[in-house]
């Protein structure tokens, strides 16, 4: 891939147009919101809230399910970049049948989000469903399959290797950390969902240590994502061994979209600077054991 | 921001199913801008700013109904202002709203009149029990009323008051209500759409610019951050109008 900067799953990747938009903006490639086998309205609000460092949100998976996304996949499509599509389900054989059911340029598997019962973080944090439900998209899936984890474990290249062993693409690391804010007046957890997952600025340290970590113990490529914002941070990803970058929170600053180019081309003038190609450049800190 | 508690000081009842809160806190707001309400235990909705201190709630469901059941002294989580509000311009502007519609351009009228700026509304409304802010629009310049059974000023939609007006008069047109209706005001308003400005209703989650929820097609506009308030030639071609989605952003 030639532009290593990408949109992060959940990010503006509920329709095609905004996924469109992502890549006309500059987007490498894009990932869709997580889809599963069946409608979902999302949790109720705040779902999002604002927090020092960064966001707390507890989405829910809201999504239309597979049997109404594929338009979307073939709008973001048009763009000219490729179209990752995130899912989700709570067994192999829900991964299956929404992976079978959809034609896209990849898979993300959602192993990690923190905040929807029986999906994401809930089984992904058990190094068995990681390979399992690798594997079972895989045989079934004839694009590359990336596996996305949890920040939320004791080890998480344990999570990576055993992606790998299922044949995993590539890993994506990270989403987010377990978290949640309180309503001093009323006393009250702000999300409906009560806690959610932290993201943006305050997670980037924790998102290049799980990217080092991983990068040091898989052999397939890692892509870095968590915090973020500009193209110090991207670099500082990629230095710690990510082939890739995500964004997702930053879109809401206030150059919205813009944040692709800007980050695309300050990375660019920096490997002019040290006059250095991307690939060089990938887990430049390793050489400092 | 986390939300902010704004505890209410007077609730009026505008017609039975609209209500007036006001709060004890003011916001800095531009007309048009609105405030994520956290009515707490039930959810959080987009609500237009009213008045520098209130919003105006038409009860539809959930959330809305929660908020009919508190009494002053109450408080509510609010996010914001948020958004992109209505922009001042010319010597002579048009404001057409529909139903609860008339709540951002009630402030929005005072705003103008207050600067000079010669103010005319069309309210469009089902009958005249629905009536809200007469007494706003009449203080800001004329007003036109419609209604649905005709009980009430010129038997009609909101466009049957369009056209006793000539819109070339108008250097801006400001719309904000049931979108079949604001499609229809620029539907008529050929040629002139880029000095309408409509505040559109999306599903918001965020009302940060980052789920997605809001997102037009085919563009990928974000109402939450680039609007609510968008330029009518913005909305040309585009799916206003024709269709929106759920909250699970599915299209209905
Ligand atoms: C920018 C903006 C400004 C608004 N200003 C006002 C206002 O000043 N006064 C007013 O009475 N209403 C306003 N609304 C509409 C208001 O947000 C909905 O009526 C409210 O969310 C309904 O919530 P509920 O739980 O009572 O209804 P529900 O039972 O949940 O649903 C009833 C209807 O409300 C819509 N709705 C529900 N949740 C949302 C949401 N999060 N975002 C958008 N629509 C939703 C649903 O699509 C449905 O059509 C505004 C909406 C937007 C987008
Ligand atoms: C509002 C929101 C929705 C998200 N939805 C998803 C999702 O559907 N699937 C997923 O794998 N990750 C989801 N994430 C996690 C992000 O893709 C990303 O891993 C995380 O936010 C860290 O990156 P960031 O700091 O750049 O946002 C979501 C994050 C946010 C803030
Ligand atoms: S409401 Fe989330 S992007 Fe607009």
């Amino acid at each position: 891939m030639d532009n290593p900067v990408m949109l992060a799953a959940g990010i503006l990747g509920t329709t095609g147009a905004s996924l469109k938009r992502a890549v006309l903006s500059g987007a490498g490639a894009v990932v869709t919101k997580s889809v599963g086998v069946a409608e979902r309205e999302g949790h109720r609000g705040p779902a999002v809230v604002q927090v020092e460092g960064g966001l707390l949100n507890a989405m829910g998976l809201p999504n239309p399910s597979y049997r109404h996304f594929q338009e979307e996949i073939d709008i973001g499509r048009d763009g000219g970049a490729p179209v990752i599509a995130s899912i989700f389900g709570s067994s192999p054989a829900e991964f299956v049948e929404v992976a079978t059911g959809l034609e896209a340029d990849g898979f993300e598997l959602n192993l990690s989000c923190p905040h929807a019962e029986r999906y994401g973080a809930e089984i992904g944090c058990e190094v068995f469903n990681v390979e399992v439900i690798t594997r079972a998209v895989k045989e079934s899936a004839s694009v590359p399959v990336w596996v996305k984890l949890t920040p939320n474990v004791a080890e998480i290249s344990a999570l990576g290797l055993a992606a790998e062993r299922g044949g995993a693409d590539a890993i994506v690391a990270i989403n987010t950390l377990r978290a949640m804010a309180i309503d001093v007046e009323s006393c009250r957890p702000i999300l409906g969902n009560r806690f959610g997952g932290l993201s943006g600025p305050a997670i980037k340290p924790v998102a290049v240590k799980c990217v080092y970590d991983l990068a040091g113990a898989v052999k397939i490529p890692v892509i870095g994502v968590g915090g973020v914002s500009s193209w110090e941070d991207a670099c500082e990803m990629i230095i710690a061994g990510a082939r890739g970058v995500q964004v997702g929170t930053a879109l809401g600053n206030a150059e919205g979209y813009g944040i692709f180019r800007s980050i695309s081309e300050g990375l660019s003038i920096y490997l002019d600077r040290k006059g250095m190609a991307l690939q060089e450049l990938v887990g430049a800190a390793r050489r400092f054991p | 921001m986390r939300p902010k508690d704004a505890v209410i000081t007077e609730i009026v009842s505008e017609t039975p199913s609209v209500r007036t809160l006001r709060f004890e806190i003011t916001f800095d707001a531009v007309p048009g801008q609105y405030l994520m309400v956290w009515v707490r235990g039930v959810d959080e909705v987009p609500m237009s700013i009213s008045y520098k201190n209130g919003i105006t709630v038409q009860k539809v469901g959930e959330a809305t109904g929660a908020i009919f059941d508190l009494k002053v002294g109450d408080s509510l989580g609010v996010r914001g202002p948020l958004g992109n509000g209505f922009t001042l311009l010319g010597e002579r502007i048009l404001l057409v709203g529909g139903g609860v519609g008339a709540a951002p351009l009630a402030l929005l009228g005072e705003a103008a009149a207050a600067k000079g700026i010669e103010v005319t509304t069309i309210l469009g409304i089902r009958g005249c029990d629905d009536l809200i802010f007469r007494e706003r629009f009449e203080g800001a310049g004329d007003l036109v009323i419609t209604t649905d059974d005709g009980s009430m000023g010129i038997c009609g939609r909101a466009s049957a008051g369009l056209s006793c007006l000539d819109l070339e008069d108008y250097d801006q047109i400001y719309l904000c209500g049931p979108e079949l209706m604001m499609a229809d005001v620029i539907g008529r308003c050929g040629g002139m759409e880029a000095k309408i400005q409509a505040s559109i209703d999306r599903y918001f989650k965020c009302g940060l610019g980052i789920c997605g929820s809001c997102s037009i097609d085919p563009e990928g506009i974000r109402p939450c951050v680039e609007g609510p308030v968008i330029r009518g030639d913005r909305l040309v071609g585009t799916e206003f109008g024709r269709y929106k989605r759920g909250p699970s952003g599915r299209k209905r």
